[in-house]
Formats: C-alpha cells, structure tokens, sequence
C-alpha cells in the first residue's frame, strides 16, 4: 500500500503525478475553450463601456467597435449636466437594497433557525407551508390585483421592498447552513437559562457569518437589479425609480422613438441616444462590476452548499 | 429537504401534552416564525382564491368576486384560437433546449475546469464565467441590442465587412431562438458551471489515483470515473429541471423581445403573454387564465417529477 504514502497535498490534481498524451491534449484543448468562454462572457461589457465613449456620429458611421473611432465623454457630460434622475434613482437603488437586504436577511435567518431546530415539533408543518408555495401559485394576475387594489401599494415603494423580502428557495438555503452549527450550543444557551430568541442572536448568529454573507448577497442582488416589480407597479407618478427600472425606460424611450420615426422616413440615424444609453448602462451597473470580484467567492460557497446538500 | 422527512426524535412522553401547552412552550419560536408565516400568507396564499378570475369576465371596478361568472369560456377561447398551444409549443421547446444544450456545456466546462491545474487560472477563469449571471436583463438586452442591432451592431458590422448579408434581427422571427439560446446560455452557463464543479470537487479522489495508478489516460478517467460519479446529479438536476418545464425566465424573453409582436410567433412564452395581456391589453381574465393553466398543470409536472426522483434516490426528493 504505497499509494497512502502519495496522499496528495489539497488542491493538487492527480495529473501532477504524471502527464500522459491524451493529458496535454485535454489541457490545450481546455485552455482554448475555457479562454475563448471567458472572452465572450467578457466582450460585450467591454463593447459598452467602448461605446460609451465613441461619439454618436461615428457610431452612425461605424457601429459600435471593440475601441472608440472617435474618442469623447460627451455622452458623460450630457448625463451629468443633469444628474437629478440618475442621483435619485441610485439613492431610491441603495435605500431599497441597505433596508430590503438587512430586514430580509434577519427574518430569513430567524426562521431558518427555528425551522432547523430539533425540538420545535411545527417545524416540518411550517417547512411544508413555505415551500408549498414555490410549487403552486395563483400566478401574476391575483397577486398584482392583491398589491394594486387591496393593499394599495400602487406607485409605492413598499411594493418592490415587501415582495422581494424571502423565498422559500433562500430560507432553505439558510436552513442548510444551520444544520451545520452544531446543536449543542442551542444546548449549552437552553442551560445557561437564555431564551429561544437570545439563543438565535447572541449565540447562532455570529456562527452563521458565512451564510449571512452569501444569502445576503443573494438579497442585495435581487434588489439591486429589481427592475420587474418596479415595471409591474411604479406608474410615471413616480419620479425616481429604481436604477434598472431607470436604465429599461431610458433603452426602451430611445427604442420606442425609433420604432415611432421609422414609418415616416426619417433618418434612423438622425436620433441622438446611443452613446448615452451606453453611458447611462455604464453608471448604472459600474458598481456591482467593481464589487463583483470581492463577493463572487460568497455566491460559489451559497451555490455549493444548496448543490450539494440541497 | 431529506430532513424534513426525519421524524422528529420521539421521547418518551408518559402524558401526550396538550395543544395548548405546547403551543405555549413553543412560542417564542412560532413567533419567530410568524414573520415568515405572514409574509407567505399575504404574498403567496391570500391571492389563491384570486385565481377565481380566470372563470369570470373581469370587471376592474367590481373586483374579482363580484364580477360574472363565465365558467371555462376563457379557456376554451385560449384552446380554441391556438394560443395556448402556441404559448405551451414555445415555452416547452426553449426549455428543452435550455436544459440540454445549458447542462452539456455545464458539464463540459465543469469538467474543464478540473482539468486546469493552474489555481490562479481556474479561479479567474471561474469568476469571469459567472460575471453574466449577476448583471439584470435590463443589461442584457442592452449587450444583444449592442452585438446584433441591424444599424451599430458589432456583429453586424462584422458580417458586413466580411462581405456576408445581415438579417435585419428584430424583424425576423426565426433568428430568436437561436438568439435566445445563445443569450441565456450565455448568462447560465458560469452558474451551472460552479454547481457541476462543486460536485466534481466533492468526489472521492481515491478512485482518481487508483486509474491513475492502473494507467488509465486522462479520456478514460473522465469517460468512466468522472462521467459516472456526476450522472445521479445530472439526472436529479434534469428531472427538476423537467419539472419546471412550464416556467420560463419572463425578463431575459421581456427585455429581449419586448412589444416587438413581429417576434411574437417564435419567442413568446406563457410568462410574457401573460404579462403583456395583463399590462398592455388589460386582459386579466385570459391572462389569469393562462397562467392558472400554467399553475395547475406545471403543479402536477414537479409532483411527477419528484417522484421519478424519490424512486430513483430518495435522498435527493423535494418532499
């Protein structure tokens, strides 16, 4: 039994040992695939931010190109002479997103907790009635009628911040993570004399740092990217919108012009609004692309965790 | 979810306590479920009876209960004209093509991956994949318009200097299902990636060492170690994956094709007619007709599916 004495250091792949042919066959071949993958994932980021920068008359001339022709931050200038809409849909963004994730994520956590414990006998009763909900539905026209004429949330804000507060997806995801603490320290809390719910934040809470992370990050995107509630519920009424509800009506305004310019032959090319439409994209979405390489690692570790025990 | 079979561990009680009392001893943890309990009962239960609507001509003043009944006449219209059928063609053929061509590449970079030996490699290559997965649709339909637009598109611009002919795209229907296969693949692969990697990474790498050392070529190790071991996730993913058959992502398809009803006949699915007719038309009778359609029947779709899976491991079953 020498192959135990060769017990391979983490992370090492076997293929250290000794590389055959088909080996360095499978490693050209994956380099080449993986590298051009990643290109195209990257490509079209690139292409708009390239875009934002070109002037409008050599986009007409040119199209959009992997470097600007003609280089100008006109488009920039134009959205921050004024930035009214743009400022208040980031703040209108940010509030949504600080207060629907911090809400969202202590109300998940908290049932995932009392869902995951051993001694609650309506656990699996009330694990049944939130995931039911997942399996069947009214469908959309019940609940838009239950938010616009019975709660009367029509033009409110509250009807984006409410609805995207749990799923029964991330409340199992967060009952997976807790089933990893172990139960001994309810235990030790239920000796010590604490209540169920100081157990829950003096003692589960802090051991749950990892799951926080990665569920709230789940949050914060739905948030952050919530453009369909806003669609479904926000009229002209409302002056700010959320940033991706901001950014569908700029395309679709611009879109809709053309669409309305086309049948009456007049030059397409006439219409100003590509540039900006890349630069409103750009201001739009720049911060979640500058976050993402420091919280990617959270949404892997949350994805393997409902993978693999899920 | 296997947990929630698990009976609860019996002790022994000489006197079963009654209701009452063990509601009382419990309630600090029922009360930390009642938001939870709340949040469903409104968002989720209390517009089931609302589904009512599908069986009356809606009336908006009058609200759903008091306005006239018509029995199945919504869906008889819906059958009758051919578009559920269309809707139900649709949603159903872009599922099965996500689903086999999204899970063939998945694997396929999921075993690549674990291939590179590179960490520094692996982990940026891992990364970028799962970029698209985090940007909104809104994004998304703005990157396709960049790519395919018939006037400024990159890709168009390059066909045309390559001497080809470009389609005008957002005239021509038949171009969309490959355009929306593309883009959702596109945007899911990374995301599938990481699940199948993580299932890779998890395998017990004795087996690995042994092929290794019985000189099995890397082929054959992925042939028949790695292809096998990942073959219960794979059926288990794809039978979920079946049982969802009737959802479709309502904002890639929204914020793709829009109102654009040259594209309709090939690219609306039963979430964007049901939007549309709700929103654009004011039609919530037959919207609400479709989607109860779509609720009831994909209803039973997941119960057969989870018991196709219980079968083969019970394991892994929803409930």
């Amino acid at each position: 039994m020498t192959v135990k004495k060769q017990a391979l250091p983490a992370g090492m792949h076997a293929s250290h040992i000794r590389k055959d042919s088909s080996q360095i066959m499978i490693n050209i071949l994956t380099y080449i695939f993986v590298t051009v993958f990643c290109i195209i994932c990257i490509l079209p980021f690139w292409m708009i931010i390239s875009s934002s920068f070109a002037t409008e008359e050599s986009i007409r001339r040119a199209g959009f190109t992997l470097w600007p022709v003609d280089f100008s931050t006109y488009s920039y200038e134009l959205l921050f002479r004024s930035p009214d809409q743009m400022i208040g849909a980031y703040v209108v963004t940010i509030i949504l997103t600080l207060v629907g994730t911090l809400i969202g994520l202590f109300l998940i956590a908290m049932t995932g907790y009392a869902l995951q414990r051993r001694d609650f006998p309506y656990r699996n009763k009330i694990m049944f009635y939130i995931y039911f909900t997942s399996l069947f539905s009214a469908g959309l026209v019940p609940f838009y009628l239950l938010i616009v004429q019975y709660l009367n949330l029509r033009d409110s804000y509250f009807a984006i911040l409410l609805p995207l507060l749990m799923s029964s997806w991330l409340i199992v995801l967060m009952k997976n993570f807790v089933k990893a603490i172990p139960h001994e320290i309810t235990e030790s809390g239920k000796i010590d004399g604490a209540g169920d719910f100081r157990i829950f934040v003096s003692l589960i809470l802090p051991n749950l740092k990892p799951a926080l992370a990665t569920i709230g990050l789940f949050l914060a995107l739905s948030y952050w990217n919530e453009w369909y509630y806003s669609s479904l519920f926000l009229t002209t009424k409302v002056v700010y919108r959320p940033l991706q509800y901001h950014l569908y009506n700029v395309i679709n305004k611009v879109a809709s012009l053309k669409n309305s310019v086309a049948g009456s032959n007049v030059v397409i090319t006439d219409l100003p609004g590509e540039t900006l439409k890349m630069a409103t994209a750009v201001v739009a979405t720049g911060p979640i692309i500058l976050l993402y390489p420091f919280v990617q690692k959270y949404f892997v570790a949350g994805l393997t965790v409902g993978a693999v025990k899920g | 979810m296997g947990s929630l079979q698990k009976a609860v561990p019996k002790v022994i009680n000489y006197k079963k306590p009654s209701f009452g009392r063990t509601l009382m001893q419990n309630r600090t943890l029922i009360l930390m479920c009642l938001p939870a309990i709340l949040f469903f009962l409104i968002f989720a239960y209390l517009p089931m009876p609302g589904a009512y609507i599908a069986f009356t001509n809606f009336q908006y003043n009058k609200g759903i209960f008091a306005s006239p009944f018509v029995g199945l006449k919504n869906f008889q219209f819906l059958f009758i004209s051919g578009q559920l059928g269309l809707l139900l063609r649709n949603t159903v053929l872009y599922n099965l093509a996500f689903i086999v061509l999204g899970n063939i590449l998945q694997l396929a970079f999921a075993i690549m991956l674990n291939e590179i030996s590179s960490r520094g490699y692996k982990k940026t290559a891992q990364s970028i994949m799962f970029l698209p997965y985090f940007i909104s649709d809104v994004l998304v339909s703005l990157l396709v318009y960049n790519m395919i637009n018939y006037d400024f598109g990159f890709i168009s611009h390059l066909v045309r200097n390559l001497g080809g002919v470009m389609p005008k795209v957002y005239q021509d229907a038949n171009a969309w299902p490959f355009i929306i296969v593309l883009v959702h693949l596109w945007k899911s692969t990374g995301y599938g990636t990481v699940v199948y990697f993580a299932a890779i990474t998890g395998m017990d790498s004795s087996m690995m060492e042994a092929a290794q050392i019985d000189g099995a070529n890397a082929w054959q190790r992925i042939r028949y170690i790695t292809l096998p071991t990942l073959k219960p996730t794979v059926i288990i993913l794809f039978l979920f994956a079946i049982g969802s058959i009737l959802k479709g992502n309502f904002g890639l398809f929204y914020n793709l094709v829009g109102n654009n009803s040259m594209l309709f006949k090939t690219t609306d699915i039963i979430e964007t007619y049901v939007y549309r007719s709700m929103m654009n038309s004011f039609n919530f009778s037959q919207s609400s007709a479709v989607g109860l359609f779509q609720s009831v029947v994909g209803f039973f779709i997941v119960l057969g599916a989870n018991a196709f899976v219980k079968h083969l491991d019970p394991d892994y079953a929803l409930f």
